[in-house]
């Protein structure tokens, strides 16, 4: 007798869903979308995968937000940096755009049992994730500081949005545009020293690792979301590798897909990376 | 002939991950009946790099074809089971870096529960980079097959996966068929490159057309082997494309990184259009 395979309450679903918004935030496209059963599944970290039309390899995006109604019903939000042709297209298009996604895709952040003092980090578009995060922790009586960090202005997810999230916030430009000048990586053991016990931070690779360093320095555990290209975001093509050091310290290569993108910072073999 | 092959619709070999990463987008009916040939397994675990591996270009995906996989052991204890209490159709693909090794995966597959048939992997663009035993003339291929179809029940299908080499394939079926193929599969990804020198394999609907030219000439030269297409199949009138050639099935690779749930909505179109075809004669 063959096992039915139901869709559980976290599995990912295939659907069509509908652009209902669409709007630009500095160098990023803010797109606001419905995609029946996803954001209903959503956890904080976990992402979702769109196919392009006229491209096979998908492309994966954060998600910012989720609501659980609005005149559409659920909607999901989610930020796009144009850099290639597929984030291109995607951040062209109307309001009323049919857009086909996978989601929610991957591990997400693993929350604490008690309520703990917790640090978020979050990089350029990357920071999305670290929003919905903080609602969970804080929810959960965490203490959340967050930072937002981004090579400059127009790169900076919504400072203001930051401030509601968390009982501290705090902005860092590269350039120094806007904020404390210097990039999270520079900051990150002043950032961390400050009692912490947890460490949350997505962001390009050296950031991610000099928050893990930091906290490892500390004493405090860190989860980091580590971003490489993942061509299906499902587990099926293998072209996401991310090198770790299993349970058992043996290295090994794993699927950022689904054996992250959610893993413990100091499990990342940076170096090979 | 073409009876035992299985299809119309499989999975192609290193397109469905373990089978399990497809369990979600099976819908309702799960995985039951499902044609999957596994990722090519080796006799060892053989570990995954850490360069990327996957790239895109116009009308497909390359990708490098090192063959992780993690190994027969491993597979039979875990991989396996789980595909046939699903109820999995399964297929295993094996590759060997010598004769020898073929033929002991082909002796332990044989004793397995649950391994519906063979595919022998005969043709990735570097098979000396991958460490694979070399097949690129027919007799050696013919005898890579001839070895593992003496270790493998005569009643299950072995399948040869033969490169997509326009010149040669109609040599390589031929050879392969009489040393006890049931059937061939043409379409291996095509020898390409990544931007970077490093070698890669083509895939997705870019190959489509060499993969039809190589389909075409086999199924006019050999109307008595059955061929099994892959390449760009990701609609009914992709695969109709190639059962008009001559093709009894088709595999479905590149598809499902694009979409997961391409081979379930496949299986379902052509069963439907099989259906509607079939009725005004069921009432003649
Ligand atoms: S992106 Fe395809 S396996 Fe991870």
């Amino acid at each position: 007798m063959a096992e039915r395979v139901a869709v559980g309450p976290h599995e990912p679903v295939h659907v069509v869903g509908e652009m209902v918004a669409t709007r630009r935030a500095g160098a990023y496209r803010h797109l606001t979308l419905t995609a029946p059963g996803v954001p209903e599944r959503f956890r904080a970290g976990t992402f979702v995968a769109v196919s392009v039309p006229g491209h096979t390899a998908r492309r994966a995006l954060w998600v910012h937000r989720v609501r659980a109604s609005s005149a559409y019903g659920p909607t999901l939000d989610v930020v796009v940096e144009p850099t290639g042709p597929g984030t291109t297209w995607l951040a062209s298009q109307p309001v009323g755009t049919p857009v086909t996604l996978t989601g929610p895709l991957g591990r997400p952040f693993a929350l604490p049992k008690d309520p703990v003092a917790c640090l978020l980090v979050g990089d350029g578009y990357a920071a999305a994730p670290m929003f919905p995060l903080a609602e969970r922790l804080r929810e959960r009586g965490c203490a959340v500081a967050l930072v937002v960090s981004a090579p400059d202005e127009s790169r900076l997810l919504s400072a203001l949005e930051a401030r509601r999230s968390a009982r501290s916030v705090t902005v860092l430009t590269a350039d120094g545009s806007v904020g404390r000048r210097g990039t999270a990586a520079d900051h990150a053991d002043e950032l961390v020293a400050r009692d912490v016990d947890v460490v949350y931070a997505a962001g390009p690779a050296p950031v991610l690792r000099a928050v893990a360093a930091a906290a490892e320095r500390h004493g405090a555990w860190s989860q980091v979301a580590v971003e490489v290209p993942t061509p299906c975001g499902t587990g099926l093509c293998h072209g996401c590798p991310l090198p770790v050091v299993g349970e058992d310290s043996v290295d090994r290569v794993v699927r950022a897909c689904t054996e992250g993108p959610v893993v413990r910072g100091d499990r990342v073999r940076w170096d090979v990376l | 002939m073409s009876a035992v092959v299985p299809g119309p619709v499989m999975v192609a070999a290193g397109c469905g991950g373990t089978g399990r990463e497809l369990a979600a987008y099976a819908g309702p009916d799960g995985l039951a009946g499902l044609v999957f040939v596994t990722r090519s397994l080796t006799l060892d675990p053989r570990p995954a790099s850490t360069d990327p591996r996957v790239a895109e270009v116009p009308g497909g995906l390359l990708h490098d074809v090192r063959l992780p996989n993690p190994g027969l052991e491993h597979f039979l204890a875990t991989e396996l089971p789980w595909l046939v209490r699903a109820g999995v159709e399964v297929v295993v693909s094996v590759a060997g870096s010598t004769m020898g090794e073929y033929a002991d995966l082909a002796r332990r597959l044989s004793r397995a529960p649950g391994v519906a048939g063979l595919e022998v992997h005969l043709g990735s663009p570097d098979d000396v980079a991958a460490g694979v035993f070399e097949t690129r003339e027919p007799f050696h291929a013919a005898s890579v097959v001839a070895a593992v179809r003496r270790e493998f029940p005569a009643d299950r299908p072995v399948l040869a996966k033969l490169r997509p080499d326009a010149s040669r394939v109609v040599e390589g079926a031929r050879a392969c068929h009489e040393a006890g193929a049931t059937a061939v599969v043409v379409g291996n990804a095509v020898p390409a490159a990544f931007p970077d020198g490093r070698s890669a394999g083509l895939g997705g609907p870019a190959a489509a057309p060499v993969a039809l030219r190589c389909v075409l000439a086999v199924a006019r030269a050999l109307p008595a082997v059955p061929v099994v297409a892959c390449g760009g199949v990701h609609d009914v009138a992709s695969a109709r494309i190639y059962l008009e050639a001559g093709a009894v099935a088709v595999q479905v690779g590149s598809a499902l990184v694009h979409d997961p749930t391409t081979v379930t909505r496949l299986r379902a179109d052509l069963a439907a259009q099989h259906v509607s075809h079939s009725d005004p004669q069921e009432d003649a």
